[in-house]
């Protein structure tokens, strides 16, 4: 048999029927992840043909996007940015009571950003084909799953059908070597990544993120780079499942439990990439050269180390970029004034996200003038990360502890910056106005994030690690 | 109700240009306008933190307000345009501006899906031919969906590739859910197979 990569495996065990000439493939969806803000028109078209969801038991809702991430008042009022965003949420969950949809609403324990909670009720699993409005569900590649964001008008065709129509994409391998340095994550690899293909350079492609590097990588660590592979413009990105995945999962809610899990696992072993098989691309990367990388333009792919110089301007884009940034070529990024700091969102939220900066930030201050908002990916985060006392070390340091969701992020709920202002920020995009009208992005890791916090400035964590807090 | 249920075979008109390369979705329709449950009337905010001053008349300097490009339902676009998030609100703003078609050396995957499904037209077309199109706006084209051409005043023409089945849908105006919907029994089966193998 000719040997398959993980993606050939997923793509082909999910076709309905296989596309020809004339007409796409029919793939089938295993799991369907909805959320507020893309799935009010899918239903409407839903209401509007007398459908029906086709599997409501493979389809699961949350509630992230435009909800205020402060408490409510006494009255149980939350403080919803605008009324059309509370109007929103109304609607999702009144499209989940007649639709038959299991919500993780407003009052539930495991309510959390979509690409956070799903992987941890144990819903994304290995061999899976997951989609959600949303192109950040390429994080549920990291589990061995082929996941891609889709449109709205694909919602409602998942909705009614269980089904998409699609052409199958290319494969890229990005062959990752060596070990991280200390003080350097795995968002400062996929950083490194896109800067390095660029932020086309996966477009048309399902990228697989191997070698020595990937295979030492926590889940949560994987799920940050899978996370961010659209912004290399690829749909989908995918790890191979291992035992560090099958440990991880293991006991949670959704997952086959039993005997069931014993034949899971037998099968998810046979997913990965068959000795010899071949993809359409491939490029190396050398863990051990990356640095602390950050980015100082107004797309993801513009990204330097901390230290090194901004690059020239190549065209008159790039000088736009670099102006709105209020950068100078030449100059590293370390030492840029920081107005705010942001920790969250579905590529660092996670329970491991928040320990990196509560290290940096235990015994010290937010410099002053700065604001810094950490925002936990979950209601499980939130819990966890109370446990251990973390929230008590953001609000010493000065830092406000809010409730789960994407918050600053999209900036949707009203946690935005202002105009001018420059946000070191864990999240994923950078574009013009994406945290606010003017407001100025620099995408960083946690660790980055809250070192620059404690200087005002963009800071080298390394400077702040292995050393004890200044008392 | 159905998006795409009005078959589209030309269009035909002037063009307008925006040089920017990376043309992303946040660009497009800016995510505050997002909480919206409806899919028209996103028009008036395309581009909208772009093509304003800040005492909220048109800024002149953004090239879609400047007069030639008034009226013009054809965009050609700098590479990688609408890359960023899924977001359907992108295409739906775009058509409610009034744009029909999008011509780039390169489109993103999840806009280019989502425009097509639409009725929005997004072509990529080579990049000799994009710079020429970039370096020469206000021209008069003419989008052949049938042909997969686009033509010049000049006579020349211009071919693009558009996967068969999107250009049988947008020619005849097919709902695409409706053709899924016709795979039941074929997805059926496939439950079947699979979840009693599981």
């Amino acid at each position: 048999m000719t040997p398959r990569t993980l993606f050939d495996k997923l793509w082909d065990a999910h076709q309905v029927k296989a596309e020809t000439e004339s007409t796409p493939g029919v793939l089938y969806i295993d799991l369907h992840m909805v959320h507020e803000v893309t799935s009010p028109q899918a239903f409407d078209e839903l209401r509007a043909r007398g459908l029906k969801v086709r599997r409501p038991d493979r389809t699961l809702a949350t509630l992230d996007h435009s909800t205020p991430t402060l408490p409510p008042d006494a009255d149980g009022k939350r403080p919803y940015y605008t009324q059309e965003a509370e109007a929103q949420v109304a609607r999702l969950e009144a499209n989940v009571r007649e639709f038959g949809i299991d919500l993780m609403g407003w009052d539930s324990p495991q309510r959390g950003i979509v690409h956070v909670a799903g992987p941890e009720v144990g819903a994304t699993q290995p061999g899976m084909t997951i989609v959600c409005g949303d192109s950040h569900t390429a994080t549920h590649g990291a589990f061995g799953a082929l996941a891609f964001g889709i449109g709205t008008t694909e919602v409602g065709h998942v909705l009614a059908t269980q089904c998409l129509l699609q052409r199958k994409p290319k494969s890229f391998a990005i062959h990752v070597d060596g070990a991280l340095q200390p003080g350097v994550t795995a968002k400062d690899l996929i950083l490194h990544i896109i800067g390095t293909i660029g932020i086309g350079g996966g477009t048309g492609h399902v990228l697989e993120y191997t070698g020595e590097a990937i295979r030492a990588m926590s889940m949560e660590e994987r799920m940050t780079v899978c996370n961010m592979s659209i912004e290399a413009g690829a749909r989908a990105g995918l790890i191979a499942p291992d035992e560090t995945t099958f440990a991880w999962l293991a006991g949670r809610e959704r997952v086959p439990k039993g005997q069931a899990w014993e034949r899971a696992v037998a099968h998810w072993r046979t997913l990965p990439t068959d000795e010899g098989a071949t993809y359409d691309r491939e490029v190396r990367i050398d863990a051990s050269s990356i640095e602390p990388s950050v980015t100082y333009g107004t797309h993801p792919g513009m990204v330097v180390p901390i230290h090194a110089p901004v690059p020239a301007a190549a065209d008159a884009v790039e000088q736009r970029a670099l102006d709105y940034m209020k950068v100078t070529a030449g100059k590293p990024m370390a030492g840029e004034a920081v107005d705010v700091v942001f920790i969250g969102s579905c590529t660092n939220g996670r329970l491991s996200d928040l320990r990196a900066a509560a290290g940096i930030l235990r015994g010290r201050r937010v410099a002053g003038g700065v604001r810094m908002l950490v925002v936990p990916g979950s209601e499980q985060v939130r819990r966890e990360a109370e446990r251990e006392g973390l929230h008590e070390v953001f609000r010493a340091a000065g830092a406000e502890w809010r409730e789960p969701g994407c918050s600053m992020c999209i900036a949707m709920n009203g946690d935005l910056a202002q105009p001018g202002q420059l946000v070191v920020a864990t999240s994923n995009r950078n574009f013009e106005g994406r945290q606010g009208k003017g407001a100025r992005t620099v995408l960083a890791s946690p660790l980055v994030a809250a070192a620059s916090a404690v200087a005002g400035r963009v800071a080298d964590p390394r400077e702040y690690m292995n050393q004890e807090a200044a008392a | 109700m159905s998006t795409t249920s009005r078959p589209l075979a030309y269009v035909h008109s002037r063009t307008a240009v925006l040089r920017n390369e990376n043309i992303d979705t946040d660009r497009i329709i800016p995510a505050r306008f997002l909480t919206t449950t409806e899919r028209t009337g996103l028009g008036k905010h395309c581009f909208e933190d772009w093509r304003y001053a800040a005492d909220g008349s048109d800024d002149p300097a953004f090239p879609l307000n400047q007069p030639q490009a008034r009226g013009c339902s054809i965009l050609v676009a700098g590479r990688n345009f609408g890359c960023g998030s899924s977001r359907e609100h992108a295409p739906w703003a775009l058509l409610d501006y009034g744009i029909r078609a999008v011509i780039s050396s390169e489109i993103a995957d999840i806009f280019r899906g989502n425009a097509l499904k639409n009725g929005l037209v997004a072509i990529v077309i080579s990049e000799a031919e994009h710079r020429w199109l970039m370096d020469n706006p206000g021209v008069e084209l003419r989008i052949d969906i049938a042909e997969g051409t686009i033509r010049l005043p000049d006579g020349g023409v211009v071919r693009f590739d558009l996967d068969a089945f999107s250009r049988h849908c947008l020619l005849n105006g097919v709902d695409q859910l409706g053709f899924l919907l016709q795979q039941q029994a074929d997805i059926a089966a496939y439950e079947q197979r699979t979840e009693e193998a599981a």
